[in-house]
């Protein structure tokens, strides 16, 4: 965004900003080490479900670590932000020793930096662009860390900000779904003052956030704190409510809902059709997330049970998969595998993830496919055959193509295996509202601009557009969907 | 959260419960289902919509004492309120003129099938119900049934009520006496399982609606998933009904075990608790 270039400077030039710089040579900022994220030591931490496995950086550790950035002329760390945060403006507040300011920088752009700070892949977005990665070849600041300390300082703080929300304009719009695409929505709309409903198809709001990463990684209390600023601001949530079954489209607009913003997650999850694959003990990552973090089957006191495997496979190489693989371990596996058909290096997990993971005693099996499932008498899973594979030419994704080794075939014991290979949108719009445009995939087609879909009062972002993507993306999405949905509400009212 | 306006008990273990839920009454058609949550710590456990009121906003469900989350549902009374519950769900049944339709319901799968007969009646088809259940106690809702049907017949396993033997000595009798162009089978797998077998003998096109274990409901999960003609599908967004010949009744049989041995100690454990 090079329109942003302008305002970057004008923020750069403030005299906090440029006194910060002097304060301390680039050369004793550059010979300082990436401060270590402190955590829970991997042998207590296998034992407990809800732990996080992050503990958080100290006031002082944070402090350190801002005073790495360089606070470059050309903050490049920007560039690989999907919603372009200032990222050296939060950074120096924090070295300045002005949480809340960066916890309110953050907000500019970001609608939960809690959570994006604890599940975005940095090494993939700002950490990768940032100068220490790019031209120093060192270990990039760690903004992912800083960014996570800034929010939950706020928030622990106490001094929490509820955002101002513009005088009520009477206009009600809805957001279907719960997850993040839709927090930020709703979040920015309830500020223009419209009157937001968010409808959820499940008992509980938050989306993937919820349901999916586990609270070793999210701990659902942050989501919470959220959505209870959410509905300070007067965000109505209506669970147990599913857009286009219990009530139609039609149905809401005659109740006076004036614009749509569709967010209904790729909540499908694929399997990979070989045999034996619908024994019992095999299951999809959001069976078994879904059984564990929503319906808290792990607890004796609830009613939802869930498989205790002591050898459990778990395929794919995914952020799924890595939350799979850990849950069962904190389960009680006694051998907990990734089984992942490419190398290391291919693996779409978050880096830290898939550390932890190692960490915690989990092994990976890559290079390797699953090819069929044998069974007991009772029809339970007890063993599978792998069959070994090797990289090739790279393939439109630019990952090496996964090829069989013939003859490589071994076998075995599982007792739990769980299919983490991907998602598919999720089907229920789409099929409800014929006249949707959707891609081959099944993905809501959108202006990228304006994330209006081919009906114009019906807006879609998030994984419902984009396939299994990102939280910050979703977020990102459901801002961008904001501000146009309030324009074009607004021309429409002027006609 | 859904309050509970009336309940009637059919027997010990089946009971009909009229529940407040005004959106799912104007929304739903003959077939679709709805998930619930008793309680805080209760399983989502789907259960078919056999009534509705749109005007009085209820719907009817019945249940039949099954496990934990059946009887803690079972255990409610008139005042109550159902924490979550959500619907309609599922494809609701293709419902069409096609001449004679043969419906079979096994125990508490006649309730499911009371909307769908009164449907089929409703269209202008003639309408045999067959409805089976162990004993005379275990058959429900024969007045409601005979309502909507040209002719009802009773079958007992014991020989109680009705003609002694199983579903499908009722319906090879009816096939054999007349032209029979549908067929729909409700109830428990095996029964399901056989009554296909029967139909398929005699080519007579025929559905099945399944109970498969569920989670969200919503698609999300695939623990529903059926093998039907080969491919995987969900039951809860691509059923609940099936063509009944393509449907691998004996994988279904085994999937509904799959949590057995959890459920029984949960079972124990709630009874000891009570
Ligand atoms: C286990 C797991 C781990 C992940 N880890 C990471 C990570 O570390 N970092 C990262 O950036 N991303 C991660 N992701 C991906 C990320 O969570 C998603 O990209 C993101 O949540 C998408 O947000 P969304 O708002 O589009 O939809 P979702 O979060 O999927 O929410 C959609 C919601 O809509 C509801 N819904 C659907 N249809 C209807 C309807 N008709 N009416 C009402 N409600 C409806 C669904 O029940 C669901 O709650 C992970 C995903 C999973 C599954
Ligand atoms: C689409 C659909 C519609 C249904 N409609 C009705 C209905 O109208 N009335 C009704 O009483 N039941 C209905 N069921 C079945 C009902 O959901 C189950 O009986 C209930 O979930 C059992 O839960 P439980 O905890 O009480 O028993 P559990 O402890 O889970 O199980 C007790 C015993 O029942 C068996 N069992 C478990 N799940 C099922 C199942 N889904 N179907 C059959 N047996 C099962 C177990 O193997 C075990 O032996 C329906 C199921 C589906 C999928
Ligand atoms: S690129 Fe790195 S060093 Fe430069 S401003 Fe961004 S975070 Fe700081
Ligand atoms: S119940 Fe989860 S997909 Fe059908």
């Amino acid at each position: 965004m090079s329109t942003n270039k302008e305002y970057l400077q004008t923020e750069r030039d403030k005299e906090w900003r440029a006194e910060l710089r002097k304060k301390m040579p680039a050369k004793d900022r550059t010979a300082k080490v990436r401060t270590r994220m402190p955590e829970l030591d991997p042998f207590v931490r296998i034992q407990y479900q809800d732990r996080e496995v992050n503990t958080g950086l100290t006031g002082q550790q944070a402090q350190v670590e801002a005073s790495r950035c360089l606070d470059c002329i050309n903050p490049t760390c920007i560039d690989g932000c999907p919603v372009s945060i200032n990222i050296p403006k939060f950074v120096k507040y924090i070295e300045l020793g002005n949480f809340l300011e960066a916890a309110k920088t953050l907000k500019e752009t970001s609608a939960l930096p809690a959570v994006c700070g604890r599940v975005c892949p940095q090494e993939k977005q700002c950490e990768a662009t940032c100068f220490y990665t790019v031209k120093l070849k060192k270990d990039p600041v760690a903004i992912g860390h800083l960014e996570r300390f800034a929010a939950d300082y706020e928030r622990e703080s106490g001094s929490m900000s509820v955002p101002e929300v513009a005088p009520a304009n009477g206009k009600k719009v809805a957001a279907i779904g719960s997850g993040p695409a839709s927090l930020s929505f709703a979040g920015d709309m309830v500020k223009f003052g419209y009157d937001v409903t968010v409808f959820e198809a499940l008992h509980e709001i938050g989306g993937v956030l919820k349901y999916g990463i586990p609270e070793f990684r999210l701990p659902n209390k942050i989501v919470d704190v959220e959505l209870d600023n959410l509905q300070k601001m007067g965000v109505k949530f209506v669970r147990n409510f599913i857009v286009g079954k219990t009530a139609s489209f039609e149905d809401l607009k005659s109740e006076g809902f004036e614009a749509f913003f569709v967010a209904s997650g790729a909540g499908l999850p694929r399997f990979m059709n070989i045999p034996g694959e619908n024994y019992n003990g095999i299951l999809s990552s959001n069976e078994y997330l879904t059984r564990v973090n929503l319906m808290n089957a792990a607890s004796e006191q609830f009613d939802t049970p869930v498989i205790k495997g002591k050898n459990v496979a778990v395929i794919g190489g995914g952020n799924t998969a890595m939350d799979s693989v850990r849950t069962a371990k904190r389960l009680g596996a006694e051998r907990a595998m990734i089984i992942y058909r490419r190398s290391r290096e291919e693996m779409p997990a978050r880096v830290e993830e898939v550390h932890h993971a190692e960490e915690e005693g989990i092994e990976f099996m890559n290079l390797a496919n699953p090819i069929e499932y044998f069974a007991d008498e009772k029809g339970m899973v007890n063993r599978m055959r792998i069959q070994r594979m090797t990289l090739g030419e790279p393939d439109s994704s630019g990952r090496r193509r996964p090829i069989v080794l013939e003859g490589s075939e071994y076998d075995i014991p599982v007792d739990l295996v769980i299919v983490a290979v991907g998602v598919s949108p999720n089907p229920l719009i789409p099929s409800e509202v014929k006249e949707l445009k959707v891609s081959k995939w099944g993905t809501i087609e959108v202006n990228e601009e304006t994330m209006q879909s081919s009906i114009p009062e019906l807006f879609a972002g998030g994984d419902i557009v984009r396939g299994g993507a990102t939280v910050i993306l979703a977020m990102g999405d459901g801002r961008k969907a904001a501000a146009s949905m309030d324009q074009y509400l607004q021309e429409k009212m002027k006609k | 959260m859904n309050q509970i306006i009336d309940k009637v008990l059919f027997s010990e273990k089946v009971a009909k419960f009229v529940v407040d839920a005004p959106r799912i009454a104007k929304s739903r058609k003959p077939g679709h289902f709805v998930i619930l949550r008793v309680d805080e710590k209760g399983e989502r456990i789907p259960l078919t919509i056999a009534g509705a009121d749109p005007v009085k906003g209820t719907i009817d469900l019945v249940v039949q004492k099954m496990g934990v989350s059946s009887t803690k549902l079972f255990d409610l009374n008139v005042g109550d309120f159902i924490l979550d519950l959500v619907g309609p769900l599922g494809k609701a049944t293709h419902i069409h003129n096609t001449g004679t339709i043969l419906a079979c319901g096994g125990g508490v799968g006649v309730a499911p099938m009371l909307p769908i007969v009164e449907a089929f009646k409703k269209a202008g088809n003639r309408v045999i119900s067959i409805l089976a259940a162990r004993n005379k106690e275990l058959i429900i809702l024969e007045d409601e049934i005979r309502k909507w049907s040209d002719e009802v017949i009773i079958m007992t396993d014991d020989g109680s009520y009705g003609t002694k033997g199983l579903v499908t000595t009722g319906a090879e009798m009816v096939i054999q006496r007349e032209k029979v162009n549908e067929c729909i089978a409700i109830g428990p797998a095996v029964m399901m399982k056989f009554t296909s077998l029967l139909t398929k003998k005699y080519e007579i096109p025929t559905q099945a609606s399944l109970n498969a274990i569920m989670v969200d409901g919503t698609g999300m999960c695939g623990a529903c998933r059926v093998s039907v003609g080969g491919r995987t599908l969900f039951t809860c967004i691509d059923g609940p009904e099936f063509d009944a010949h393509q449907i691998d009744f004996n994988e279904l049989i085994v999937r509904l075990g799959g949590y057995a041995a959890e459920e029984k100690l949960a079972n124990e454990r709630f009874l000891s608790s009570n």
